[in-house]
């Protein structure tokens, strides 16, 4: 090959190198840049929540907040978030062998408050334990999508892409806490969203705001300031089925053996 | 809209199943054709020769019902027409997405290219031969090569044994993959096992032998063609071992659960007697694989005449699709009729005129027999000569 | 082709035919895959854009504050200091916004209070709780109680 040609190649090379980043660089910024508020740093926040159990009055106002604020269907009985009442019978003295099962209940995931079943002298114990997407930081969900439509987003937030699920239903099979169901009006997967349009713009999820004793608290473990480094240290904090290793983000204070 | 037999506590998002009557339908469908495909490699590869008569059959079955197949994931699926996303963005990590690719590879490389080289001189002979759009579908199919040569077709059948021999593992994996789907899946209990792909592969067999042990006694009472007996026992035979290692897998599952014993037992053995009474033990147990297993034992216990061969053979055929359609339901559905909190249960409600209901899956199980009627008559399964054969010697 | 017998031609179309095919797959993924797919992980960059678009339907304590600043001294002094206005008041994005045209819903006093104070055995021991029926005689909670200050 001579001289000139040489050089042709290398010029050509260089032309087709530099349209392909400058066209993949304009592809990114095509796709719309990921930060939406002006100074939010998707690198900079790792979402959390922490769940006091000890102070959950079973209210409901979180699910029913988080249904306004983020247009699921009121009467529908799936939910992005729930609260169950558990009760655990006493054991019986004169069995102790026996097992006994925890009576859970959860109508309308919570959604009007529980009416009082287990009266006064009632044995066991019983609580409320809010439930939610964990977004896990291994998530099942995340690894049985076939197309890539469900994802953990840089900051740690379990997000589903509506334009791009094609409504499979594995990611709802693969979940070990039950936080994702299908909705009918757009035939795709839908779930708490960690309220990623109020947390990316400082605020607190929609449950977190209406929570009246605080029993919910958003965290961002990547804030050094951020108080839940100080809960998680002075609590007992346990994550829901920590075998199954999902890396769940939901840490719960005072969370019972028996609750599944 | 709560399911009515709602008992104890399910999740909210619990109440109502996910995957209907339609996710039970493909992994039935994908089994006939690896199990069909199976039966035909056996002649093919292993040499057997008293099964040639169903060899071609074997093809066409498989092929008829690969092509129903996608269908009724197509049909369940919330956005079908999204389906191709799974070619542009296959998610390495879900099994899922190997499905398109599977799919493509076994339909197009192994099976319509084995059933092309296995027809060729046919097709070759009927595109001089025919006229109008059959004669241009003909023309299509021999690729513009009317070379029917002795040395030709010796390279035709080099090339199809060698394309049967990577089909065998092909037909592992486009059904194989579907057991994967549901061993993998560590949030549920009565489907998270490495068993599941090889008890799904085995049951695949099983019902693979005998779709094609009965489309075969079909199709020849149909054309008033003698049964070939030696074929028939050999089938008979190969179907009785291949459940015998199926049951036997299965009741590994069921003892090694019950031995350890862990905190699912409870919830899924009151399952199995109560929900799921009808469909797994009535259905799947007795009805679909102890009846036929006594009924094939027997066959190999003891000499019986021809014709109760015969009607042995069909009768074991039948009830054993029937079992194995069974156990599909039983995982399929049997995964999502309890909690994952151990603490409920719910009940599957089937419609019957709605996308998942009974009358669609009925049609997609029907389909693949029409299809399967058409390619009969586009790539005859037998000829003149294979229609009075002698019986093969014995194995 | 150089060295092909002429009695395997058809499998080279055959050949041909595949590769054909598998070109024309990768170029419709060239076409079709998604802008920006894959920049952070296997899924669309624009997916995480879509997920923050969506519209406020609560405004959160702070925004309350610009005008209703001595409801949250009140509050911030009684027992329900944690109490977030629209936990009681409703979704108020909108009256932020606009102030004279959405103003919040009538509150059903005792059916709200009970969410959260009717005696209960699940609740812990350390909420204040009553049998409303018997302890209102009749009455609407707020005759006696100040919401926005409680008696500690």
């Amino acid at each position: 090959m001579n001289v000139d040609r040489r050089q042709f190649l290398a010029q050509t090379t260089k032309f087709l190198l530099l349209t392909g980043v400058a066209s993949e660089a304009w592809a990114f910024v095509e796709s719309g840049r990921p930060q939406d508020a002006p100074d939010y740093d998707l690198t900079r926040h790792w979402w959390a929540m922490f769940i006091d159990i000890e102070k959950c009055i079973g209210c409901g106002r979180c699910v029913d907040a988080c249904k306004v604020e983020n247009d699921v269907p009121a009467e529908a009985h799936f939910s992005r978030t729930w609260v169950e009442r558990y009760n655990i019978p006493a054991g019986d003295v004169t069995n102790p062998k026996a097992e006994s099962t925890p009576r859970v209940d959860s109508t309308a995931g919570g959604r009007h408050g529980f009416p009082e079943i287990y009266p006064e002298g009632t044995s066991g114990k019983s609580f409320y334990v809010p439930k939610m997407c964990n977004h896990c930081a291994h998530s099942p969900c995340v690894q049985v999508c076939p197309v890539g439509a469900t994802f953990e987003s840089p900051d740690g937030v379990v997000l589903v892409d509506k334009a791009y699920c094609i409504g499979c239903r594995y990611c709802v099979q693969a979940c070990p806490y039950g936080c994702r169901f299908i909705d009918p009006r757009t035939n795709t997967v839908d779930k708490c969203t960690l309220c990623y349009h109020r947390i990316t713009k400082g605020l607190t999820t929609a449950c977190c705001e209406v929570c009246p004793t605080a029993a919910r608290q958003l965290g961002d473990l990547k804030n050094p300031q951020d108080p839940i480094h100080e809960l998680l240290r002075t609590h007992t904090v346990q994550v829901l089925k920590p075998y199954m290793a999902t890396g769940a983000k939901v840490y719960y204070n005072g969370l019972d053996g028996a609750v599944r | 809209m709560l399911p009515h037999g709602l008992e104890g506590f399910m999740y909210p998002n619990e109440m109502e199943l996910q995957w209907s009557i339609l996710i039970v339908l493909y992994p039935f469908l994908t089994g006939l054709v690896a199990g069909a495909f199976i039966l035909a490699s056996l002649e093919r590869v292993f040499n057997i020769e008293a099964i040639r008569p169903t060899y071609r059959l074997a093809l066409l079955t498989a092929l008829a019902f690969l092509i129903v197949a996608p269908l009724p994931l197509q049909l369940h699926l919330g956005h079908p027409e999204r389906a191709f996303e799974m070619f542009l963005t296959p998610h390495l990590t879900s099994a899922m997405a190997m499905f398109g690719f599977v799919y493509l590879w076994y339909l197009l490389a192994v099976l319509v290219i084995e059933i092309w080289l296995e027809w060729r001189p046919h097709i070759v002979e009927q595109a001089q031969t025919r006229t109008g759009i059959l004669k241009l579908l003909y023309r299509v199919m021999t690729l513009g090569s009317n070379n029917v040569s002795p040395r030709a077709l010796a390279i035709d059948d080099r090339v199809g044994r060698f394309i049967t021999v990577i089909g065998i593992p092909s037909a592992f994996l486009l059904h194989g993959y579907v057991g994967f789907i549901f061993g993998s899946v560590k949030a549920n209990p009565w489907w998270s096992t490495p068993l599941m792909p090889i008890v799904f592969l085995f049951s695949a067999i099983v019902s693979g032998i005998a779709a094609v042990l009965l489309i075969y006694v079909f199709y020849c009472l149909s054309k008033g063609i003698k049964l070939n007996m030696a074929c028939l026992d050999t089938m008979g035979k190969f179907l009785f071992y291949a459940f015998v290692v199926d049951f036997g897998l299965e009741m590994l599952d069921l003892v090694h659960r019950n031995y350890e014993a862990d905190e699912s037992l409870k919830t899924l053995n009151f399952m199995a007697e109560t929900r799921l009474f009808g469909s797994q033990v009535v259905l799947q147990i007795i009805v679909g694989t102890l009846a036929p297993l006594f009924m094939l034992g027997l066959t190999q216990l003891v000499k019986l005449t021809e014709q109760a061969r015969k009607v042995i053979f069909t009768v074991a055929a039948m009830l054993t699709m029937v079992g194995i359609f069974a156990m599909r339901w039983n995982v399929v559905i049997g995964g999502q009729m309890f909690s994952k909190s151990f603490l409920g249960y719910t009940t599957f409600k089937m419609g019957f005129a709605t996308r998942e209901g009974l009358l669609p899956a009925l049609v997609l199980l029907v389909l693949p027999l029409f299809i399967l009627w058409a390619l009969t008559r586009l790539f005859p399964p037998m000829d003149e000569a294979e229609k009075e054969t002698e019986p093969a010697p014995d194995l | 082709m150089l060295g092909v017998p002429r009695d395997g031609e058809h499998l080279v179309r055959l050949v041909l035919l595949f590769a054909a095919g598998v070109l024309l797959l990768l170029v419709v993924r060239a076409l079709f895959v998604p802008a920006g797919f894959g920049d952070y992980g296997h899924f669309r960059t624009g997916a995480i854009a879509d997920a923050g678009k969506r519209q406020n339907v609560f405004a959160g304590r702070a925004a309350c504050a610009e005008c209703h600043g001595e409801v949250l001294t009140a509050l911030a002094k009684g027992s329900h200091a944690k109490v977030g206005c629209e936990s009681c008041h409703g979704a108020l994005a909108a009256q932020v916004a606009d102030a004279d045209k959405v103003k919040p819903v009538a509150i059903e006093v005792v059916e709200l209070c009970s969410l959260c104070h009717a005696k209960n055995q699940a609740r812990p021991k350390n909420q204040p709780q009553v049998d409303p029926g018997p302890h209102a005689e009749g009455n609407v909670c707020t005759e006696c109680h100040d919401a926005h200050a409680p008696a500690a």
